[in-house]
């Protein structure tokens, strides 16, 4: 179990989309999960060990790197990739009732399972939905915990077994940053993509419905 | 989710590629990605672990790494290598878009004529043509780009290609100015090297695709532009279909022998 089982997932999901869908899949996988397996996992490997306090004190710095990352920004991260993610099952999984029904009754009862409309739009908008508010959930989260998407070079601690007020060095601060801003900016580009591909679906269906309205009164 | 994943989104796109754009493509993941995962990575596994400062003050080994390094060249590479990735997904995705109107109107009946099933839309190569070639040659240019703006960025970080072997430092909190040694500088200035000279090679090879896009495409609207003026004549007309017949025989038989060949 590893990233190429997401990447498989997402594949799957992509022969359902619409193009500003299929976007949106390609930035994830190239913006966000390459860049985060290829270059941001390594930033953050050694941290712990890089994290260093100006004291001989045992059990200080464990305590202090506990305090200032509760959770760990790679770790948080890796959840966002993947709770953004799993939405798009919802789909998936509506597309495979869709064709199981249809096998059970041995008729075609709809003219392509995997086109978006009926219940599936519906699916598909909730999806929509959900992603873009774990997106942002994600970032205020990630904003309250430490204070905005800096990384300081030097935090004072001073917890119990620390004797006194500690300066502590966190490793590599202003990498890791610019890859925080990067996960930032790829973040509210997905959600600009979504809330784009959302208005896009709303529009295109109210105009249908307004169509099909239209023509049934003429008649 | 690794960089095969990147060889399987980027070798569907090799198919509809120019020559020298499957050299390129052979370029960057044999010289490139596979030299980065292989050997870089291993130069540059070790680097803060192995940066050393002539002092105890602890904290002071870190602040210096970190304002010596403020972004690893192995991550600006990596960063570098997909950006200059990504435009081949614009062709891809519009080869894709091509397929899926092409098959929509199969499912129609338009085109029966044209295809047995779909099997061969599916595994149909386009020519680099019309709407296609703008596709193509914008995707060349932001590649340029990308490769331009990173190659200066690396330079105008490091001070140059070289990496120096020892560094003077004087950030807070070390004491007074200190020595700090970097782990491996020739070894990793022999990967900086070769790294800088890979990626101008894919400019090279950028820039040579790029012209000879536009001069095929000039090539071709000067070749229309003498037809159209010529009068349209029965004997003309004779020769036109079997200027036609000719270049389609001529795109088959280029056809197979690229299916063969990749």
């Amino acid at each position: 179990m590893s990233w190429a089982f997401l990447r498989d997932l997402l594949s799957g999901v992509n022969k359902y989309s619409t193009g500003i869908g299929r976007i949106w899949v390609a930035v994830v996988f190239m913006f966000r999960l390459l860049v985060y397996v290829a270059a941001a996992e390594n930033i953050w490997k050694h941290e712990h060990d890089e994290f260093e306090c100006n004291i001989k004190q045992p059990g200080c710095e464990n305590v202090c790197f506990d305090h200032f990352f509760p959770v760990s920004h790679i770790r948080l991260w890796a959840l966002q990739l993947i709770m953004v993610s799993t939405p798009s099952l919802l789909v998936v999984f509506h597309v495979a009732y869709r064709e199981n029904r249809q096998k059970q009754h041995n008729q075609k009862l709809y003219r392509n399972p995997g086109k978006i409309d009926g219940g599936l739009l519906y699916t598909y908008l909730i999806s929509l939905i959900l992603k873009t508010g774990l997106e942002i959930v994600f970032l205020v989260l990630f904003y309250k915990l430490y204070n905005g998407f800096k990384i300081p070079h030097l935090v004072k601690c001073d917890i119990k077994p620390c004797p006194n007020t500690v300066d502590c060095y966190i490793s590599k601060p202003t990498e890791k940053m610019i890859f925080l801003y990067f996960l930032a900016a790829t973040s509210c580009l997905c959600i600009v993509l979504n809330l784009s591909e959302l208005s896009y679906l709303i529009f295109k269906y109210s105009i249908k419905c307004y169509l099909k309205r239209h023509m049934k009164k003429q008649q | 989710m690794d960089w095969g994943a990147l060889h399987t989104i980027l070798g569907g796109v090799n198919k509809h590629s120019t020559s020298i754009g499957k050299i390129w493509l052979t370029v960057l993941f044999i010289f490139r990605i596979m030299i980065l995962v292989v050997a870089a990575e291993r130069v540059w596994g070790d680097e803060q672990d192995d940066f050393v400062c002539n002092t105890l003050q602890p904290g002071c080994r870190n602040v210096c790494y970190d304002h010596f390094f403020p972004i690893s060249h192995i991550r600006l590479w990596a960063l570098q290598l997909i950006f200059v990735s990504t435009p081949a997904l614009l062709v891809a995705m519009h080869v894709a878009y091509r397929r899926h109107e092409k098959k929509r109107q199969f499912r129609k009946g338009d085109q029966k004529c044209e295809y047995k099933d779909i099997e061969e839309i599916r595994k149909q190569r386009f020519r680099i043509e019309g709407s296609l070639w703008w596709t193509y040659t914008s995707s060349i240019f932001f590649r340029l780009i990308f490769e331009a703006v990173f190659m200066y960025a690396f330079y105008f970080m490091y001070d140059g290609f070289r990496m120096p072997r020892l560094m003077k430092c004087n950030a807070w909190p070390c004491p007074n100015t200190v020595d700090c040694f970097v782990s491996r500088p020739t070894e990793k200035t022999v990967f900086t090297i070769f790294m800088i000279a890979v990626s101008s090679i894919c400019i090279l090879l950028n820039v040579a695709e790029l012209f000879y896009l536009l001069t095929k495409f000039f090539l071709r609207r000067s070749k229309k532009a003498g037809n159209s003026k010529q009068q349209p004549n029965h004997e003309n007309k004779e020769e036109t279909k079997q200027n036609e017949m000719n270049e389609l025989i001529s795109d088959s038989c280029q056809n197979t022998v690229i299916g063969f060949s990749s």
